[in-house]
């Protein structure tokens, strides 16, 4: 699927797909997480199949777009949308967590030169840091002329911001006006031990951001063309760092584990699985043949 | 006597000795590599005059960024520069980087094998009267246990400076340490450095001193003393503590039956651990440490210090004396 050429009803369809995968992953794995993937299809399928400026067709090109994976555990959700966007075949994700794959429990930059997948993640936190080495050796190759340059992307799970490490990162991408930086929060609420508003309060969270001079979009993470408009937004805005917080519905598709915290890190049984696909199959009500 | 070959200094046992600190040669070292190369940049965590630092940000403004007091983030950045093409050296005490962000460290860096260079400044208990707390004794032992990692002790401004140009051309992640104070001119421009070979700075067939680091001067110095109870210390610069040359101590070692290590770091897990681990695998023999024993350091002028939890010349000497008498 070229970049550029999907309508937004393509992309739905796209990520419908990538959640199946998800689910089919996962269940042959026996170990994982489950919301956060799903919940975060929809971003991830919009960014890598039609924001960001990467394809299969140039793997390895210093001028692709970089986009940072921060909490890595949701990488099943990564992994699903590269295999569908062509970067191997869909067969490898079944191979999820097992001995010798390079589909690794939390995703890594060192096994698979050929994939974008930039950094290494897990211990949260970390992600946004990197990103933000990213955009500014961009900004200094920009500076220098004649050099590779890149627009520098960051998904990170709402859950982590408990860290301080993302908030030096939050300031110091403040501090730069670090505009070639984009960043999307999954702001599903849940994290490992309950609500996130439980665990640690972060709002208001909006204003939190802007007191650290970032521009702040908030949209519905499940509307394609939201998502777009979004980083097209962000793209334009020349003053300052964004951050897109994608408000999501952790398990997303799968309506026995939709809001529901304890699907965080654990995958679905075979026959939770079954009912988990038939319910992706229908598609709001239309079949997608293929699948059948 | 000092080994020929090598081109050390020939005043360097001379109580005239020069001294400079070795942090200088970090800062030296970056101006020249930030003229060669144009992807050098240097970070530093509200540290740039004391980890000389700030010399290469007079030079280069645009290369040089300044984190604030957030090492965590600091290292991760780095990281990110490193996987853009860049070379970054992160500057700060090694108390913080790595201390503070060590697990920024062992993921984001080592793991992901990151071309990161990381510099610890203010190392080893003479950094004095600031005490404990800016004291940093355990740095190599939570480095050196990292895969990808290369770490390395330099002696003195010279091995510093040759060191920071070598980590630069290594690809891969690195950390170095330096000291506060000023320390013994051991080495010359023309004494040869090579990231992983420990060099052989005096001869002789009763006892190896492995030492690293400003402490190097101080073996030496041993060396000379013991030449009065008719023993020949055999004096190694163990510089690279990973990879760890082995070869070179193991053949010593085979030669004089008996060792000690001699380091401004806590005896687990550094110098005294690499050694012991080499020689139990392949030439074992009695071992004595001289680096702190499992405590905290505290404040108090820098020769005290290193009087005090016995890190002079006299303490080698016994400690010589000490692993001979144990040979079986």
């Amino acid at each position: 699927m070229a970049k550029g050429g999907t309508s937004v009803a393509e992309l739905e369809r796209v990520a419908n797909t990538i959640r199946q995968d998800i689910i089919e992953s996962l269940v042959e794995a026996k170990s994982g997480h489950s919301a956060g993937p799903l919940g975060m299809a929809d971003v991830f399928t919009a960014l890598y199949f039609k924001i960001a400026n990467i394809s299969p067709e140039t793997r390895g090109d210093a001028n692709r777009d970089r986009i940072v994976l921060s909490n890595a555990h949701i990488c099943p959700v990564l992994y699903a949308t590269l295999a569908n966007r062509g970067y191997f075949p869909r067969e490898e994700l079944k191979t999820l967590r097992k001995l010798g794959s390079r589909l690794q429990g939390h995703s890594n930059n060192h096994a698979q030169p050929d994939i974008p997948i930039e950094t290494s993640g897990g211990p949260l936190g970390q992600g946004l840091s990197q990103a933000l080495g990213f955009a500014i050796a961009s900004r200094e190759n920009t500076r220098r002329g004649d050099q590779p340059s890149w627009h520098t992307w960051a998904l990170l799970s709402d859950g982590e911001l408990d860290e301080g490490q993302t908030w030096e990162a939050i300031m110091m991408a403040g501090k730069l006006n670090l505009r070639e930086l984009t960043i999307f929060v999954d702001r599903n609420n849940i994290q490992i031990d309950g609500f996130t508003e439980d665990i640690m309060p972060l709002e208001p969270l909006a204003d939190k951001f802007r007191a650290f001079n970032w521009s702040v979009i908030a949209i519905d993470g499940h509307n394609i063309r939201q998502i777009i408009e979004a980083a097209d937004q962000a793209r334009a805005i020349a003053e300052n760092p964004t951050v897109v917080i994608c408000h999501t519905i952790p398990g997303k598709g799968v309506g026995f584990m939709e809001n529901r915290f304890e699907w965080h890190g654990k995958p679905p049984s075979p026959e939770e699985a079954k009912v988990a696909l038939a319910e992706l199959r229908t598609f709001a009500g239309h079949i997608v043949s293929e699948h059948e | 006597m000092l080994n020929p070959e090598l081109h050390l200094n020939p005043h360097a046992l001379l109580p005239t000795v020069e001294k400079v600190p070795t942090r200088n040669g970090y800062g030296d070292g970056l101006v020249e590599l930030g003229k060669e190369n144009p992807d050098i940049f240097v970070l530093t965590g509200d540290l740039a005059e004391s980890t000389r630092a700030h010399l290469f940000q007079k030079a280069y403004p645009e290369r040089f960024i300044e984190c604030g007091v957030a090492e965590q983030n600091m290292m991760g950045v780095a990281a990110g520069l490193a996987f853009a093409g860049k070379i970054p050296f992160v500057s700060s005490y090694a108390v913080f980087v790595p201390g503070r962000n060590w697990d920024q460290l062992r993921v984001s860096v080592c793991y992901g094998n990151a071309n990161v260079k990381v510099a610890g400044a203010h190392s080893g208990i003479s950094v004095g009267p600031d005490g404990a707390t800016h004291q940093a004794l355990e740095d190599i032992a939570i480095t050196r246990v990292l895969p990808n990692i290369v770490v390395v002790v330099p002696c003195d401004y010279e091995e510093t400076r040759k060191c920071t140009h070598a980590l630069a051309t290594h690809v891969g992640p690195a950390y170095f340490r330096f000291a506060r104070e000023k320390t013994p001119t051991i080495t010359t421009k023309d004494t040869p450095f090579q990231i992983g070979k420990t060099d052989v700075y005096r001869e002789g067939k009763d006892v190896t001193i492995a030492a690293c680091g400003p402490l190097l001067h101080e073996a030496l110095l041993a060396a000379e003393e013991l030449t009065k109870y008719d023993i020949e210390a055999e004096v190694l610069n163990c510089h690279t503590l990973k990879p760890f040359d082995e070869d070179t101590l193991a053949a010593s070692v085979k030669k004089t039956g008996a060792c000690v290590t001699v380091e401004e770091h806590q005896i687990i897990g550094g110098l005294h651990g690499a050694v012991a681990e080499t020689l139990g695998r392949r030439e074992p023999a009695p071992i004595e440490a001289i680096g702190m024993q499992n405590t905290f350091g505290e404040s108090g002028e820098p020769e005290e210090l290193l009087a005090k939890y016995g890190m002079k010349a006299k303490d080698i000497v016994a400690a010589a004396k000490k692993a001979i008498a144990r040979k079986s």
